[in-house]
């Protein structure tokens, strides 16, 4: 089946999705996935964020399609013609999107343990605008401990349901599921019970944000300190295939090997994510390939040759111009009014 | 011309025999001894039926839709989950007389060749629920339902289920996730029910009142169904009708009457209430767009509006509305339509069911920057960013709530944008109780 995707034909199979098809050609033209993950039965179709337009249904017939159409659910016709990063219209969805999503997630980025790995930073990095317009408190929820190894950040959350698919899927029964409605919906566990199973941990792996974290790595490093590396061991829960985040000689995390889009190779099972520290526990397989634009690969193994693309000196006068330009001028009004009263 | 109603007011109408007595489950007979299920589809789609929910999607069309394959069972399901703003003549069909829906029920049951049916009932009607299973109960008893109905060899069994009251249980696919025993999440579609609906199998989700409708389009013939109306609007259509009109209440109009008279005669709603003017209209459930008195009672090519889908949607959103559920909620000159909008913005917002982004976190947003400008904390460029916010939610979510919920906020402020403007330029003003901002020159000042 042939399909194109901003002006590039690829041929794919029956029964691919527009994502997949756009993943095939690479990273620039790949819709960004919030909520959809491959491995997941049944993701997608929630954050909005893959919104693409489809300028001709298929070769039979040619009609462009009404909406924009979720990229993740959505399968190839033969001569369908997509628009994603060259459509006026998909981008200015797309700042929208990302407009929603950070309504109510806090910007703590610099005490999150996913910074540097999350998804929501990287949407919005390529996708949001740089200012704000929102003056509305955000909605706060207290952090939980869903059992002894995670904890949920429910202000950080921005309810992909990944985890509970995981939970669904590869679990034997899933104890904590999504609660209330709209934008006070939260991730919970009923009432307040552990998540206690053998492959609990990957709901960390699928947290896009920093909404689930490792206890046993909270606060511990910065992604971008540590160095991952391949290795496996011989496990008989899973399949033993994991990377192990170094820093110094120290194992300090351990996840699943993880894609070029973020998404987990194999599931694996707490014993090796949370117990399994040592080096002498494991074979090395080598280092892992991060992308050179990741964060992860700065200052690495000697080989970035990334160079700031502007001096130093130039980005400590630009640091002085950049100032916080809301407008604020309404809450003085409001003081005034208050003074009236 | 009352076709629903006509005998609602029969005193123990309710029950089965004075039901019978008054013409009542004739259609079954008709229909399960003399038509074949085709027959009766095509007497439905002769009738010009459409939807009675919202949408306006032609019933027969619909039911053609369903998907057959072999062995798979096929279900029809009641959405009675009535929960629209301004919306309210389900509750009263269903609680003055349930034997017209169960004899809908049947009929349409028959046609789509489902053995198993489900009334989904909001959960705070849970009287009506009572009076259902009551008339349920006669029906079984009299023959009209189980095994083998009038010898036919025909099986229906049928359910009432009660909701447990959210607003987005009455998207179709919400619907069926919480008749499943599921949270009523709304489905991505594709798939549609048609193919994969209750438990994975072939589903048709009908309006009670169009449900209820098609027993007398059996009895009478689709082409006498037809011949009421005008164009595609046929037949008659239930009509809650509410707020500042002298008698509110719910309505049974032959689709085409003008707007005009429909308001201000006295076999309808009366007129507005003493000594006030109209000021606007909310033509079909808190979801459509509200439009201003003069926009409502005349097109914008000077015709007078008639109660039908066309005529209301005439002129699309920039002057048009939608007919919608048929939730008529008029307002007269006391109503400041920025607290109308935030109330309607706050329902929203309580009701998204967060599953996908822009309607989750939207609709908050919305409504708290609504209820700053209400309170007099609104800035300048507030109403601009409602709109875009309405623009980005609009089109871009699972199911229609979101829509729903941005087109009264976006028409509000496309018709009464100088009333948004005087509320963030005279907040002292704004705050008093019960102020209201009087247009210069306008027809209800």
């Amino acid at each position: 089946m042939k399909v194109t995707i901003d002006n590039i034909t690829l041929e794919v199979e029956q029964g691919t999705t527009i994502m997949q098809a756009a993943r095939q050609i690479g990273p620039e033209i790949a819709p960004p996935a919030m909520c959809y993950y491959e491995p997941l039965k049944a993701s997608g179709g929630k954050c909005r964020g893959c919104l693409v337009k489809v300028t001709a249904g298929s070769e039979k017939d040619p009609r462009p399609m009404p909406k924009l159409i979720p990229a993740c659910l959505t399968q190839v016709q033969d001569g369908m013609i997509v628009e994603n990063t060259i459509n006026e219209e998909v981008l200015e969805t797309r700042r929208g999107i990302v407009e929603f999503l950070l309504l109510n997630h806090p910007l703590d980025c610099p005490v999150c343990d996913q910074a540097g790995e999350c998804h929501l930073q990287d949407f919005s990095f390529e996708h949001g605008v740089s200012n704000t317009r929102t003056a509305e408190e955000r909605n706060t929820f207290e952090p939980t401990d869903l059992g002894p190894n995670i904890q949920l950040h429910m202000n950080r959350c921005i309810l992909c349901y990944r985890c509970v698919y995981t939970a669904d899927q590869i679990t034997d029964g899933r104890v904590h599921g999504v609660m209330n409605r709209g934008d006070h919906a939260e991730i919970s566990t009923y009432i307040g019970q552990a998540i206690d199973n053998d492959f609990s941990g990957n709901i960390i792996d699928v947290c896009p944000v920093g909404a689930l974290t490792d206890k046993t790595y909270r606060f511990k490093s910065r992604v971008w300190f540590s160095k991952p590396v391949e290795a496996h061991c011989d496990c008989e829960k899973c399949s033993g295939q994991v990377t192990l985040w170094y820093k110094g000689d120290e194992v300090i995390r351990v996840t699943g090997r993880k894609n070029q889009w973020g998404e987990v190779k194999e599931f694996i099972c707490n014993t090796c994510r949370f117990d399994r520290k040592k080096t002498s526990e494991w074979t090395i397989d080598g280092p892992t390939q991060i992308s050179r634009h990741s964060v992860i690969s700065a200052n690495k193994y000697g080989a970035n040759l990334i160079q700031p693309a502007f001096p130093i000196s130039q980005a400590a006068r630009d640091y002085k111009l950049i100032d916080d330009d809301r407008d604020r001028s309404f809450l003085t009004d409001q003081i005034k009014l208050e003074a009236k009263k | 011309m009352k076709i629903l109603t006509e005998h609602i007011d029969v005193p123990g109408i309710e029950t089965i025999d004075v039901f019978c007595k008054h013409g009542g489950y004739q259609a079954v007979e008709k229909a399960i001894k003399k038509m074949t299920p085709d027959e009766v589809t095509e007497e439905v789609k002769k009738s010009g039926l459409r939807g009675r929910g919202g949408a306006g999607f032609p019933v027969g069309m619909k039911w053609s839709f369903l998907a057959k394959p072999e062995g798979v069972p096929r279900y029809l399901v009641c959405n009675a989950d009535e929960s629209e703003p301004g919306t309210f003549k389900d509750h009263y069909l269903m609680w003055k007389s349930p034997h017209t829906l169960i004899e809908g029920m049947i009929v349409s049951s028959f046609a789509l060749g489902a053995n198993t049916s489900y009334i989904y009932v909001r959960g705070e009607l849970m009287y009506v629920i009572h009076i259902l299973e009551k008339a349920i109960q006669e029906a079984y008893d009299k023959g009209y339902l189980g095994k083998n109905i009038l010898g036919s060899g025909y099986d229906l069994d049928l359910y009432i289920q009660p909701g447990g009251g959210a607003y987005i249980c009455g998207e179709e696919t919400a619907l069926l996730e919480s008749l499943e025993g599921k949270r009523g999440n709304p489905r991505i579609k594709p798939p549609f029910p048609a193919v994969k609906g209750v438990w994975q199998c072939p589903t048709v989700v009908n309006n009670v009142e169009s449900i209820a409708a098609t027993s007398w389009i059996i009895n009478h013939g689709g082409d006498s169904y037809a011949a009421i109306g005008v164009g595609r609007s046929t037949g008659t259509k239930l009509i809650s009708a509410s707020g500042h009109i002298r008698k509110p209440g719910v309505y049974e109009i032959p689709l085409g009457i003008t707007v005009e008279d429909f308001i201000y005669s006295d076999e309808w709603c009366g007129g507005i209430r003493d000594g006030h003017k109209l000021k606007a209209v909310v033509a079909g459930g808190s979801s459509v767009p509200i439009l201003s008195a003069e926009m409502i009672l005349n097109t914008v090519d000077g015709e007078k509006r008639l109660m039908t889908y066309e005529s209301l949607s005439d002129g699309g959103f920039a002057t048009g509305t939608m007919l919608g559920s048929g939730g008529f909620i008029v307002m007269d000159e006391t109503t400041c339509i920025v607290h109308n909008t935030l109330t309607f913005a706050r329902f929203y917002h309580h009701e998204s069911c967060g599953q996908c982004s822009p309607c989750r976190e939207g609709t908050g947003w919305m409504d708290k920057v609504i209820y700053r400008i209400e309170h007099g904390n609104g800035r300048k460029e507030d109403i601009d960013l409602l709109v875009d916010v309405a623009k980005k939610i609009e089109g871009n979510t699972i199911c229609p709530l979101g829509d729903a919920a941005a087109w009264p906020v976006a028409a509000a402020i496309r018709h009464f944008r100088d009333e948004f403007e005087w509320h963030i330029e005279h907040p002292e003003l704004a705050i008093q109780p019960g102020a209201v901002y009087m247009r210069p020159g306008a027809s209800w000042a």
